[in-house]
């Protein structure tokens, strides 16, 4: 199964009726977990964000391209 | 200074009923002749109701101020016979271009689905939208327009609102039994109650700037992130009517406003954005900063807080004439009943339910789009970063870029005037949801959907009955929908048939001639919605019978 690169939030059973909102639910959630947090304090929290969805991923085949995809132009 | 537009003066008379013994009694006054106290006078106007209104200056906005008009707005603007000017004088756009530092990330078409009569978008500056509500207005009779008169005092009794107002003769009181606060965001009648409203002030500087280009330029929206030609902030363009551009700059917190607004910093900034050779010419230049916050309720006995009086949003999205519009929309067939005696007043504290709800989704997403746009954090700032870098190249995060997400209607999914499904439907058109528009043709001649429910009394409940032959509807069915009435308030009936032709008794009905509304509302024989008139969804069943729609109507009017 490759990397999955098209919009793929959401939420099981519940009804959007936007398109944007599924995203924008995940992204708030995701800068909301840096609030008061200084800059260390944020950085390891990004790694522990990393940490714990590449094993809920664990396909090493789909880590590898994200790695790749990550790392690219930098 | 402006070379494009020259503002109206609206002369100022003696009110009548200056220096009478007692105060002049009125059903309804609203205060406020901008956008939203106006769409609210000519609504109500137009339902039979005599409004005053009244504003303490005597022409329109200065300044293009609110840009964007969505087409939920514009198909309320139809109803209030607007709607043709505005599009007419309008800039329809279709391509938003999205810029990070020197490079473009993407482009999208904002392709207007087909299949509705109006765009998703429009840009026409504020004044003309204004002007051609006030033309409308004085056209209706029954809106007395009360210019330079500035409401100073306002005092609430248990049968009516009696508000002291100064004029350039002196100052004279009315009572209104029902008063519309369409004040704005400093609303004076709210300070005046003391009534507070409360969120989130933004620490963040806009300029924006009215720019007349004589060269050709695209009518494109363009926003830049971080652009070489103003490092580290956001810069929006947008393209106005007259060749009017719109251009707003983020500019820190730190800036002085008053230094700012000076065309010897104004121009060099646009030089720089535009290219040193294209000829401008700087029509005007105003420093804002915004606010995300909302009143607790909207209604407060008799005094009904509309538009920016009643909740204020951000820019990023156009979510605030537009949801004003929409609050007046609301308000206006609700207000007309509870006057008429047909619904009890406690109809009124459903316009507060609805719109706080849409008022919450407006502050929710205009809030998102401040915070994509303008972060506050390091964290949020390399997340911004990192989904702009990732945005050429992968689709999920095109979808994250948040340079506003565009005011599209709020789905009022749980107000209290729904009647909840019993029976099972796909799609968005849900009890609260707002109708989405759909081509049909009469007697072989096209009209909208929309347009077709413009032609039933204006405070009539619609029923749309679907069916795939209209030949084998019961005209009994439809005489006994005709026949329901709850209060005095009534249902019209509306066929729409899969199949052309087949008149039903007394009743033309509408074809579905590119099967849209049967996708749309996922309908299929015997489905049958009925429709409030502001036209949002009040609910729906896939079989019609004529005691549920009785208990619906019931319960989308307070009368059960």
């Amino acid at each position: 199964m490759p990397l999955v690169t098209t919009p793929n939030f959401g939420e099981p059973g519940k009804q959007y009726f936007r398109a944007f909102s599924p995203g924008d639910d995940f992204y708030e959630a995701l800068i909301e977990m840096h609030r008061d947090l200084d800059d260390e304090r944020s950085a390891l929290a990004n790694a522990r964000l990393v940490l714990l969805l590449a094993n809920h991923i664990g396909n090493l085949a789909v880590l590898r391209e994200a790695i790749a995809k990550a790392r690219a132009g930098l | 200074m402006l070379k494009t537009y020259i503002y109206p003066r609206y002369a100022y008379r003696r009110p009548p009923g200056f220096g009478a013994n007692a105060p002049v009694r009125h059903p309804v006054v609203v205060v406020g002749a901008g956008p939203v106290g106006l769409s609210a006078a000519i609504d109500l106007a137009q339902r039979g109701v005599a409004v005053v209104l009244l504003d303490d200056d005597d022409t329109v906005s200065i300044g293009s101020r609110g840009v964007c008009y969505a087409k939920r707005t514009l198909e309320i603007l139809d109803r209030l016979g607007v709607g043709d000017r505005c599009v007419a004088k309008g800039v329809s756009w279709n391509v938003g271009r999205t810029f990070f530092r020197t490079e473009e990330v993407f482009r999208f078409e904002l392709l207007p689905e087909a299949g509705h009569k109006r765009p998703g978008m429009i840009n026409l500056q504020q004044y003309y939208l204004e002007q051609y509500l006030v033309e409308r207005a004085q056209a209706l009779g029954a809106i007395d327009l009360r210019w330079r008169n500035k409401v100073v005092g306002v005092q609430p009794r248990e049968d009516a609102v009696a508000l002291t107002v100064d004029t350039p003769d002196g100052t004279y009181t009315l009572d209104a039994d029902w008063l519309i606060a369409a004040d704005g965001a400093r609303s004076p009648v709210r300070r005046m109650l003391g009534l507070d409203v409360e969120g989130r002030v933004f620490t963040d500087r806009f300029l924006i700037a009215d720019v007349v280009m004589k060269a050709d330029f695209p009518a494109e929206r363009w926003f830049w992130f971080d652009p070489p030609f103003h490092p580290n902030q956001s810069v929006l363009l947008h393209k106005q009517a007259d060749n009017v551009w719109r251009i707003d700059f983020q500019l820190g917190w730190q800036a002085d406003p008053e230094e700012e607004k000076k065309p010897e910093r104004v121009i060099p900034r646009i030089r720089a954005m535009l290219g040193g050779e294209r000829e401008f010419e700087l029509e005007w230049v105003s420093v804002y900063t915004f606010q995300c916050r909302r009143m607790q309720r909207f209604r407060h006995g008799r005094v009904l807080f509309v538009g920016d009086s009643a909740h204020q949003v951000s820019p990023f999205g156009a979510r605030g004439a537009n949801s004003g519009i929409q609050d007046a929309d609301n308000l206006a067939w609700k207000l007309k009943l509870v006057l008429d005696g047909r619904a009890p007043d406690r109809l009124l504290d459903t316009y507060s339910d609805e719109r706080v709800a849409a008022a919450d989704e407006n502050l929710l997403n205009s809030t998102r789009s401040t915070d994509f746009i303008t972060p506050k954090n390091r964290a949020s700032h390399t997340f911004r970063n990192a989904v702009l870098g990732l945005a050429r190249d992968h689709a999920f995060a095109r979808a994250l870029v948040n340079s506003g997400r565009l005011s599209v209607p709020a789905i009022l999914t749980n107000s209290p005037l729904n009647t909840p499904d019993a029976d099972t439907f796909a799609g968005p058109l849900v009890p609260g949801a707002p109708l989405e528009d759909a081509p049909l043709a009469r007697a072989g001649r096209a009209e909208w959907l929309l347009d077709a429910l413009r032609t039933q009394r204006h405070d009539d409940f619609a029923a749309l009955v679907y069916a795939d032959d209209a030949a084998r509807v019961d005209a009994a069915l439809l005489e006994a929908i005709a026949r329901i009435e709850v209060n005095g308030v009534r249902v019209a009936p509306h066929v729409i048939a899969r199949t052309p032709g087949g008149a039903v008794a007394g009743h033309a009905p509408l074809h579905d001639v590119e099967a849209l509304f049967a996708r749309r509302y996922d309908a299929r024989d015997g489905t049958v919605y009925l429709v409030r008139p502001d036209q949002h969804v009040a609910a729906r069943w896939r079989a019609p019978d004529v005691g549920r729609l009785r208990a619906a109507l019931a319960r989308a009017t307070c009368n059960d």
